[in-house]
């Protein structure tokens, strides 16, 4: 089990070609299609390797774009009307992608405005967290899926399973990892993902914390963020006041 | 000071929600609107002059004290506070729903290539985005808007503020010529 691609996680599909035409410095308004379909389907490759699930929606737009390349293979039929010769199959995806190119931009100097409990802060707001709850030096940016499989694939790795044989019959489920980490979080605030697995623990145990986590995450009960490549990924409770309620009900796994 | 600004002052300090003029002619009779407005600007302006950590700042149709922008590392310190916690999915999500609002599901579906749906849901709890009516076609799917808690977080007046989509653009091409 060994990962060794880095890349970038977008958006949705539309991320995806803006990215590729930007990195191949294309005119947006003249796609050279083939060169693109073929990136973008690289793209689907490294990610099928990784065995994400892959959105529906990437599977479109690699359908929409093999059909844009066939249309524009085919000769074009002069049937006398100007107006249909001139229609280029690409005018429609253009269209959608510099739509989205703006909404993105808009979306960018959103972020760029002061915001409330970031850059500026008004009277009466929630209480502090702990004091001790995050070291210093120690500033927090966002960790993405990728540097957590990194994170797991690394803690396997250095798991001395050797020719052991386990015996174990502890009953693992999700419910309950979830609910003991959720008690950790929201005892502490926040906890080191290595702090988790850090006792000696099963193959089992580690593979059940490291779905919890994710099932924390997609719940928004907790964030992860991590201060620098490959180091630690920290566990924060998400939120905070209505955090009484640590039972989750999940479907046992 | 003159007494009439320090009671508009106590009252904007007491106040749990940016204080607007409406509310500030409903308790202090005396004055009118355009009176009440402003008082409130020179108050602004005041604090603004005086170079303080403390500003009055308008935001969401009323007034309210903040700690000036450049305080934010200290102040943050204080409150221990982690760097914005909004995805750029959700940025994304709430610019377009900022700009194109009455908005229904479908279109922000459209316009990012991807399922909204749980996006939407996390703004809609963090009481960013509100639930503005259903509309009247087949399904009566939601139409979303932002609220006024967005105004709030995001520091702007009114959505008027927020910059034009043809700014935008002129920025983009702007941006584009320099490379």
């Amino acid at each position: 089990m060994s990962y060794e691609i880095k890349l970038d996680v977008f958006e949705g599909p539309l991320d995806l070609l803006l990215y590729l035409i930007k990195k191949n410095e294309i005119d947006i308004y003249n796609i050279p299609v083939a060169l693109i379909t073929s990136q973008y389907l690289g793209y689907l490759d490294v990610i099928r390797s990784l065995n994400l699930d892959l959105a529906g929606e990437y599977l479109v737009m690699a359908a929409t774009l093999t059909h844009i390349k066939s249309r524009m293979l085919l000769p074009v039929v002069s049937d006398g009307e100007d107006e249909e010769e001139k229609d280029d199959p690409r005018a429609e995806l253009v269209k959608q992608l510099l739509e989205y190119q703006t909404y993105k931009d808009a979306a960018g100097l959103l972020s760029g405005r002061p915001l409330l409990e970031r850059d500026v802060f008004k009277l009466g707001a929630p209480p502090d967290t702990p004091s001790d709850a995050v070291e210093k030096d120690d500033i927090p940016v966002e960790a993405d899926l990728f540097e957590l499989v990194e994170a797991f694939r690394r803690i396997m790795a250095g798991l001395e399973i050797g020719d052991a044989l386990e015996f174990s019959a502890e009953k693992l489920s999700l419910a309950e990892r979830i609910n003991e980490i959720m008690e950790i979080l929201s005892q502490d605030g926040q906890v080191s993902f290595s702090g988790l697995v850090a006792e000696k623990i099963s193959r089992k145990r580690i593979v059940y914390t490291f779905l919890a986590v994710l099932e924390l995450i997609k719940l928004r009960m907790a964030t992860v963020c991590q201060s620098e490549p490959f180091g630690e990924i920290r566990l924060f409770l998400a939120v905070k006041e209505e955090g009484d309620s640590s039972v989750v009900e999940i479907a046992e796994a | 000071m003159e007494e009439k600004a320090a009671i508009l002052e106590a009252l904007i300090f007491a106040a749990e929600a940016p204080f607007s003029v409406e509310k500030a002619a409903g308790i202090f009779s005396e004055l009118s609107k355009p009176e009440i407005a402003d008082l409130f600007r020179k108050l602004a302006g005041d604090y603004e002059s005086r170079g303080g950590g403390i500003v009055l700042q308008e935001v969401a149709g009323g007034f309210r004290f903040q700690t000036r922008i450049e305080m934010a590392p200290w102040v943050g310190r204080l409150k221990n506070v982690r760097p914005a916690s909004f995805s750029p999915s959700a940025m994304e999500t709430l610019a377009i729903v900022a700009y194109r609002q009455p908005v229904i599901k479908a279109e922000i579906d459209k316009i990012r290539g991807v399922d909204t749906g749980g996006v939407l849901k996390g703004l809609l709890e963090k009481k960013l985005v509100r639930i503005v009516g259903r509309k009247d076609v087949p399904g009566k799917p939601i139409i979303y808007g932002t609220s006024k808690r967005f105004l709030e977080v995001f520091n702007l007046k009114d959505l008027s503020e927020l910059p034009t989509l043809r700014e935008m653009k002129d920025f983009r091409s702007s941006e584009e010529i320099e490379e």
